[in-house]
């Protein structure tokens, strides 16, 4: 297990609003969408990056254990974190046996009931403490417009999460114009105040840090003329969201 | 033993048998461990006198950084009669006393250098007095010609090239910290009766050494300051001879104490020390016996630091692009952790901290928490929301510098811990690593005007660097910089000692003093990253046409230091204790104890000015990194990886400090000041915890100093104070070169 690869893109020492604490955040290569605004286009392609074992990664990480006396910890982010479910497993099972607090930034596209996908992600789920999960849109054709597929699945993972009461951190990129109509928004609050595991409900403004990255690997932008949301647009939709209830995340 | 009526109340001890006041706070201070809700919002006074003070800055501002200056009379401690913020609110100031009679007004120091307090005067308009003029070139001599008639032709060259820089040659040479309590805790009166019987004591042997001759005649001086003192305060209708009998006399007692100094020395770094829990004692007494509120005592807090920001020396230009935005360093520390583990945390840290919420934020006086993680929590994240909110505290770590100090040290400069009343510093300026490593390459050749400076060792002659050979010569070279620079230093605190002595601040110091040797270094990660760069990639040297290596053309990747990578880091405490025992090998001035710090203040601007190419790629005369600060650009694996790599330099190799300058997007800490303040905790317990000395907060995105430096008029900058290698500034109060610097450095931004 300690042998097993994974394929790392980036890695940050100080996340401080990807999960409880501060976190040591591992960004993998691969992912299954193409979201018009991912901020992380480089991490897009499976291939590439460093590779490295679970103990090395854990062994990186651990020099930062000074830092993570209030709840930090680990965080695999992406990329997809599924795609590398093995490594990511075999990561966070050292960590827990450290007591260190593992966490996971998903989209859950890839999430399935079937096997043998179902086993495989079960057993992360089984060393993960708090899933950070994003849904781009709860609109089923919106999504697929916004990220090349549709969100069935993701849905249903987070239906799954709440079935086994794990703690999840829910987020939404609100993105002028594509995320932020006051219908889906209201279906979306719905939808989640349905779950009862979701410890926080994070509304992400759309920033445009990014397009530097797309044109150093030559890829179009695709929302050249989307600004980013006013402080209003990000209150009225934190409203809508009703994200003021979710507030398990301080205990 | 002692007996006072003012001490009513007080628990007794030691402090009763001799001057004792660590021993004091010990014995009668109260820790606290609740929150901030109990603080009280300024009072009208504080308003008044905080706004027309706002409005004399902003005049002082416009009229190009003086509002006004002394040019015929000498600053001394009785020199001017009682001066206020403003002679019609004069009542509505609880404490008082003002360097001039004027605020804001710059007295005329000429003891350091006539030269330099002339051309302060010029600087901004004013024509020196010819009288003075004559006195302290024919008749009186100061500090700077006394230097300048023993420096060697050696030393004129190293500070004339910048290798060594900011020497204290033409000031005072500051960082010596008076225990400023001790007037407020033991009256003028019995502080002169214990230094006449050290007097007495002295030499009574019968046999009249050069040391025992030196040391009467220091007494007999700073005896005299303490009657001085007391015609000072005389003058203000105070009569300080008794002790405090309550927090009002106390905060002024102790503010008299700290305005002799500040009226007699012009150093460049003017602390006030470790003050908060020694008057939360008397507030508390006041409190408990209901002749105090706590608006009250706010209030007397708020005016004290009122004053700390009103310090001000006549400063000549060259001085300013050294030491930008008119710093004094009159810096204040609150908390740390006691011997036997209780926090000395107290209301009146909140206090202090406070005075940035009820007075806005401001770069002085430059208050420093003493960290542990031990602290109280609630301590801990009221701090940290000071800073989230101001940018204007440091930190620095209690754990490493009680083990050193004891837990009654102050802070003397920027970031350097001295033992509060038993202990001083010869300080004096960096030596400039960078150049020598250039100098090692060039073989002692000036890399910018081609003199040859150094030492005529045989220098690199092949075009590719090879590390051992590179090393072997750059350690050598250090070895003549180490050198030159210890008796450059020695010189000129034999000059200060003898034209220049700190009376009144002595007369505040145990007559047995500890005295500690100060040097510094400048360059630091440009050095590891250059040798890192030798080592590990491909180093090409470039010869202009008289054959000096002028450029470097590197090929290949390498390690940073700031990356937690040990291959840089092993470079980088080997670098440092280097320096250090070259500079423990040399004889030291009155066998003063050698320690060494990476700080520079913003020097690190001036200090790249005159400095060429380095292996690591920065270019020639470009900014050097601040402090331990890593290269710009360096730190590719986020916050906490550099703050691991500056975390490995042992403190006991640095005793006069490590100081580290990190500025973070408030959007990078957290999506609210209350998070922000919890996770800016947990960067500070965790960097603490590994032993780093000390670390600056800036929380602010480079978006808002570019604004700042285009729209230096808007009301919301007027006050804007980030903090830069140990000290704070307003930004609009830097020179545009300096700005550029502080923008061009690393911001630790969310993505």
């Amino acid at each position: 297990m300690r042998t097993c690869k994974g394929r790392v893109n980036a890695v940050e020492s100080f996340g401080s609003v990807d999960g409880p604490g501060l976190r040591y955040i591992f960004f993998l290569q691969g992912c299954s969408l193409r979201c018009q605004y991912c901020h992380n286009p480089e991490t897009w392609p499976g291939t590439g990056g460093m590779e490295m074992t679970a103990d090395e990664a854990l062994r990186k990480a651990m020099r930062y254990k000074s830092y993570w006396k209030n709840g930090g910890g680990i965080t695999v982010s992406g990329g997809e974190p599924l795609l590398q479910a093995e490594f990511v497993t075999a990561l966070f099972t050292l960590a827990k046996e450290q007591g260190i607090s593992t966490c996971i930034d998903t989209s859950g596209a890839v999430f399935s009931r079937e096997e043998p996908v179902f086993s495989r992600l079960t057993a992360l789920l089984a060393v993960t403490d708090t899933v950070l999960l994003d849904i781009k849109h709860i609109d089923m054709s919106k999504h697929r417009d916004l990220t090349g597929q549709d969100n069935t699945q993701i849905l249903d993972f987070a239906k799954y999460l709440a079935e086994i009461h794990k703690p999840v951190w829910i987020r939404h990129v609100l993105v002028p114009g594509i995320t932020d109509d006051e219908e889906s928004l209201a279906q979306l609050s719905a939808f989640v105040a349905g779950l009862g595991n979701v410890q926080r409900f994070e509304v992400l403004p759309y920033h445009r840090l990014a397009v530097h990255k797309y044109e150093e690997l030559g890829i179009d932008y695709p929302l050249v003329d989307v600004p980013e949301p006013t402080k209003e647009m990000a209150a009225r939709a934190e409203e809508i969201l009703r994200v003021k209830e979710y507030q398990g995340y301080k205990r | 033993m002692l007996n006072h009526e003012q001490w009513n109340g007080f628990t007794g001890g030691l402090w009763r048998e001799e001057i004792n006041v660590r021993d004091f706070i010990q014995k009668n201070y109260q820790p606290y461990e609740g929150d901030e809700s109990f603080l009280a919002a300024p009072t009208d006074a504080t308003n008044k006198l905080w706004g027309r003070l706002q409005e004399l800055q902003k005049e002082e501002r416009q009229k190009g950084g003086v509002l006004d200056m002394d040019v015929d009379i000498v600053s001394s401690l009785t020199s001017h009669g009682a001066g206020y913020i403003d002679e019609s609110m004069k009542e509505l100031e609880t404490v008082v006393g003002l360097q001039t009679d004027k605020p804001l007004k710059r007295a005329f120091m000429p003891y350091g250098g006539i030269k330099m307090a002339e051309q302060a005067c010029q600087n901004y308009g004013y024509e020196p007095s010819a009288k003075l003029h004559e006195i302290f070139t024919k008749y009186h001599k100061t500090h700077n010609q006394a230097v300048f008639d023993a420096y060697t032709p050696e030393i004129r060259r190293a500070r004339h090239s910048h290798i060594i820089t900011g020497l204290p040659d033409t000031y005072g040479r500051g960082r010596i910290v008076g225990d400023y309590r001790r007037v407020a805790l033991y009256g003028i009166d019995q502080l002169i009766a214990f230094k006449e019987a050290d007097k007495a004591n002295v030499g009574i042997d019968g046999v009249m050494t050069d040391d025992v001759i030196r040391q009467r005649e220091e007494l007999t001086e700073q005896i005299r300051a303490l009657q001085g003192m007391k015609e000072m305060a005389a003058i203000y209708g105070f009569d300080i001879s008794q002790p405090a009998k309550d927090a009002r006399e106390a905060v002024q007692w102790l503010y008299f104490g700290y305005l002799a100094a500040i009226k007699t020395q012009n150093g460049a770094a003017m602390s006030v020390g470790r003050i908060s829990t020694f008057l939360d004692i008397y507030i508390e007494r006041d409190l408990q016996n209901g002749t105090l509120t706590e608006s009250e005592a706010q209030e007397l807090i708020d005016h004290l630091v009122m004053k700390f920001r009103m310090v001000k020396f006549a400063r000549i230009t060259s001085y300013n692009e050294l030491f930008s935005g008119d710093p004094v360093w009159a810096t204040l520390e609150v908390a740390g952790i006691g011997m036997d583990g209780r926090s000395l945390v107290t209301k009146n840290d909140y206090r202090f901290l406070h005075t940035l919420e009820n007075m806005g934020p401001a770069p002085e006086p430059n208050l420093t928490v003493l960290y542990s993680s031990a602290l109280p929590e609630n301590f801990k994240r009221y701090a940290a929301k000071i800073s989230v909110t101001t940018s204007s505290i440091q930190y620095e770590n209690d754990d490493v510098m009680k083990v050193e100090w004891g837990d009654d040290y102050s802070i003397c400069c920027c970031v350097s811990a001295t033992q509060t009343g038993k202990e001083m510093q010869f300080f004096g300026a960096r030596a400039n690593l960078a150049k020598c490593l250039l100098y090692a390459i060039n073989g002692g050749v000036d890399e910018k005007s081609g003199e040859q400076i150094g030492p005529e060792y045989r220098g690199v002659t092949g075009d590719i660097l090879d590390y051992d050979d590179v090393l072997q010569k750059f350690d050598r070279m250090m070895d003549w910089l180490a050198g030159l620079y210890v008796n450059t230093l020695n010189l000129i605190q034999y000059m200060h000692d003898k034209y220049y002595y700190e009376a009144a601040e002595m007369a505040l110091i145990d007559t047995d003093v500890r005295r500690t040797f100060a040097t510094g270094i400048a360059g630091f990660s440009h050095v590891v990253d250059s040798l890192s760069a030798i080592k590990y990639a491909k180093v090409k040297a470039i010869r202009n046409e008289n054959g000096i290596v002028t450029d470097y053309e590197t090929t290949g990747d390498f390690p940073r230091y700031g990356n937690d990578d040990e291959r840089a880091d092993e470079i980088a405490k080997w670098l440092l204790k280097s320096f250090l025992d070259k500079i423990k090998s040399r004889h030291t001035y009155r066998n003063s104890e050698p320690t060494t710090s990476i700080l520079t203040i913003t020097s690190n601007v001036v200090y790249g000015k005159y400095t060429g190419a380095m292996p690591d790629g920065r270019e020639a005369w470009v900014p050097l990194s601040p402090g331990a600060n890593p290269s710009y650009g360096a730190e590719q694996n986020g916050l906490l990886a550099s703050l691991n790599s500056v975390a490995k330099l042992p403190y006991e190799w640095a005793l006069d400090g490590i100081s580290n300058t990190q500025s973070m997007t408030p959007e990078a800490l957290g999506h609210n000041d209350e998070e922000r303040s919890a996770q800016l905790v947990n960067v500070l317990d965790g960097y603490f915890d590994q032993g780093a000395h000390h670390l600056n907060v800036n929380v602010f995105g480079r978006e808002k100093l570019l604004d700042a430096m285009e729209h230096p008029e808007k009301e919301e900058y007027a006050n804007f104070t980030i903090r830069v290698s140990g000290y704070a500034v307003k930004f609009i109060n830097l020179t545009r070169e300096q700005q550029l610097d502080v923008i061009a450095r690393t911001f630790h931004a969310h993505m």
